[in-house]
C-alpha cells in the first residue's frame, strides 16, 4: 500500500533522511521509534507530502509522490494524520471540526458529513461533547476528537506522530485504547511512539531510526523478543526507554 | 465666560449635526470593511515567499504608513480626477482614500494575526486535504482575526477620529457640522465642547463594545 524507496532529504547541507526504504502493507501496524531528532516525524510527514524529499520515491496507493502535478489535497484527504499537539481548530466546535474537511474536500452534504462525524465521535466515546469547543476538552479528549476527525475522511492509512507524548500520564491510556481498537479492526497504521508497551501490543513491525536512517526494520516479535537480533544502538535505546 | 447651550435644539441637530454624523459613520464603516478586505490581501501577499507579491505589498504598506493622512487625502483628491479624467467629489474621494489608507494599517495587524496562528494549524488543515487557500479561509484567517480583534477595533476608533481630517477637502463630516452650526449661532466654544463630548461618547462606547465582543468570541485554549 505504501512504498518508501531510498528516500533522502536535506535541510541545506544537513541530511534529515538518509536513504530510507520500507513497505507498509494493507492492514499492517508499523511503529517507528528512535532518539529525538532522528527524523521520525519527517519520515512520517513525507508520506502525506507535508514534507518533501530530494531523492528516492514514495508510492501511496499507486501514486508516486515524486511526480509533478499530483492532486495533493485528494491524496492527503485519504491519509489520516494525528499530531502530537492534536491541532484541532480552536475557533470551531467539535462538530464543525469534524465536518469541515468532509464538506470542503470530499464535497459531502452537510447532513451526511454531520452524521459521519457523530458516528466517529461516538466511536471515540465523546458524542456528548459535540457542541463544545476544543479548549473545553481535556488533552486526551482532544486527541480522540482529532482521531475521529481523521477517520471521518475514510482514510486508507492512519499516521500518528507521537499521539500521546503531549498528554498527562493519566490520559495516555484512553488515547492508546482508541488506537488499539483501530488496529484490531485492521486499519493500516504508521505510528511514531515511545510507548513501548503499546508498541509491543499492537505493532506488527517496528522501525528504529537514528540520524535519519532506518537502522532496524523488524517483526515486532523479533524486535522485542530476542535482543541479539537488534543492533547495539537499538538495544541501548530500548533499555533507556524501558528504564524510563 | 458664559456658556449658553440653549440654542442647541433638536432642529439644530437635525439640520447641522445629523448629516455630518451619518457621513462620519459611513466613512468609518466603508473604510473599515474595505480596508480589512484589502488589508488581508496585502498581508497575505506580504507573507508570500514570492518576491513579486511580497515586495509590492511591503512597498505599499510602508509608503502609506509613512505619509500623514491629511496629505494622502489631499493627493488622492487632486490625483484621482486626473486618472479618471473627471471630478469625483469630496465624499467619494474620501471613501476611496480612507479605504486605501486604512488597508495599510489593517494589513500590518492582519499580518501579525496570521503569524500568531501556529504553522501546525496550517499543516493540520492540509493533512485533511484542504488546499492552502481553504486553510487560510477557514482555519488561519478566522483565528488571526479573533486574536487581533482588540487591535482592529483600536485602529477603527482612530479611523473614526481621523474622519475629521476630511476638512482638508471640504467634505461635510461630524466636526464640520459642529463648526458650521457654531459659526451660525456664534457659539463656537459651546459647539466644540459638545463635539468633544460626542466624540468621547462614541469612541468610549466603541471600545467598551469591543471588549464585550472580544470576551464573547475569544478562543479558549
Ligand atoms: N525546518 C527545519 N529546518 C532545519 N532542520 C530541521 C527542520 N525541521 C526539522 N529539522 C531537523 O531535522 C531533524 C529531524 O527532525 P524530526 O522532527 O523528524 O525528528 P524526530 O525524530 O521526530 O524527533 P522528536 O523525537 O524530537 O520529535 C532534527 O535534527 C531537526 O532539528
Ligand atoms: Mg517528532
Amino acid at each position: 500500500m505504501i512504498q518508501i524507496n531510498n528516500v533522502s532529504k536535506w535541510y541545506d547541507k544537513f541530511q534529515v533522511l538518509n536513504n530510507c526504504s520500507t513497505v507498509i502493507n494493507k492492514g499492517e501496524v508499523v511503529v517507528i521509534c528512535g532518539p529525538s531528532g532522528s527524523g521520525k516525524s519527517t519520515l512520517i510527514k513525507t508520506v502525506n507530502a507535508l514534507e518533501d524529499f530530494q531523492q528516492g520515491d514514495i508510492i501511496v496507493n499507486g501514486i508516486s509522490l515524486s511526480q509533478k502535478g499530483i492532486d495533493l489535497p485528494k491524496l492527503r484527504s485519504r491519509v489520516g494524520m494525528v499530531f502530537q499537539n492534536f491541532e484541532l481548530f480552536p475557533h470551531l466546535n467539535i462538530s464543525e471540526n469534524l465536518v469541515l474537511a468532509q464538506i470542503k474536500v470530499l464535497k459531502r452534504q452537510k447532513t451526511e458529513a454531520l452524521e459521519r462525524g457523530l458516528k466517529m465521535l461516538n466511536r471515540v466515546g465523546l458524542s456528548t461533547h459535540k457542541n463544545k469547543f476544543p479548549g473545553q476538552l481535556s488533552g486526551g479528549q482532544q486527541q480522540r476528537v482529532a482521531i475521529a476527525r481523521a477517520l471521518c475522511m475514510d482514510p486508507i492509512i492512519m499516521l500518528f506522530d507521537e499521539p500521546t507524548s503531549a498528554l498527562d500520564p493519566e490520559m495516555v491510556g484512553e488515547v492508546l485504547d482508541v488506537i488499539v481498537s483501530l488496529a484490531e479492526e485492521g486499519m493500516t497504521m504508521m505510528c511514531v511512539t515511545h510507548e513501548m508497551g503499546f508498541a509491543k501490543k499492537v505493532s506488527h513491525r517496528v522501525i528504529f531510526m537514528d540520524h535519519g536512517a532506518i537502522i532496524e526494520d523488524l517483526k515486532s516479535a523479533d524486535f522485542f523478543g530476542n535482543n541479539k537480533k537488534i543492533s547495539p544502538r537499538a538495544t541501548e535505546f530500548l533499555s533507556k526507554i524501558i528504564q524510563h | 465666560m458664559n456658556l449658553d447651550f440653549s440654542f442647541f435644539t433638536s432642529a439644530v441637530i437635525k439640520s447641522f449635526i445629523f448629516k455630518g454624523l451619518i457621513f462620519s459613520f459611513q466613512l468609518t464603516a466603508v473604510a473599515m470593511i474595505g480596508g480589512m478586505i484589502l488589508g488581508t490581501f496585502l498581508a497575505l501577499m506580504r507573507l508570500s515567499n514570492k518576491y513579486y507579491l511580497s515586495l509590492p505589498s511591503s512597498f505599499y504598506v510602508n509608503t502609506l504608513r509613512s505619509i500623514p493622512l491629511v496629505m494622502v487625502i489631499l493627493w488622492f483628491y487632486l490625483l484621482i480626477p486626473l486618472i479618471l479624467k473627471r471630478p469625483i467629489g469630496a465624499e467619494l474621494s474620501a471613501f476611496i482614500t480612507f479605504t486605501f489608507f486604512q488597508a495599510a494599517y489593517y494589513s500590518e495587524i492582519m499580518r501579525a494575526g496570521i503569524l500568531s496562528v501556529s504553522k501546525r494549524q496550517m499543516a493540520a488543515g492540509q493533512a485533511l486535504g484542504l488546499t492552502y487557500r481553504q486553510c487560510m479561509s477557514y482555519v488561519v484567517l478566522p483565528q488571526a482575526f479573533r486574536n487581533m480583534l482588540p487591535l482592529f477595533m483600536t485602529q477603527t476608533i482612530i479611523l473614526f477620529q481621523d474622519t475629521s481630517l476630511v476638512y482638508a477637502i471640504g467634505a461635510y463630516d461630524l466636526l464640520k457640522g459642529f463648526e458650521i452650526a457654531g459659526r451660525n449661532f456664534n457659539r463656537p466654544v459651546e459647539m466644540y465642547l459638545i463635539a468633544a463630548f460626542l466624540y468621547f461618547v462614541i469612541c468610549f462606547s466603541l471600545s467598551k463594545f469591543t471588549k464585550l465582543i472580544h470576551q464573547k468570541i475569544k478562543i479558549i485554549h
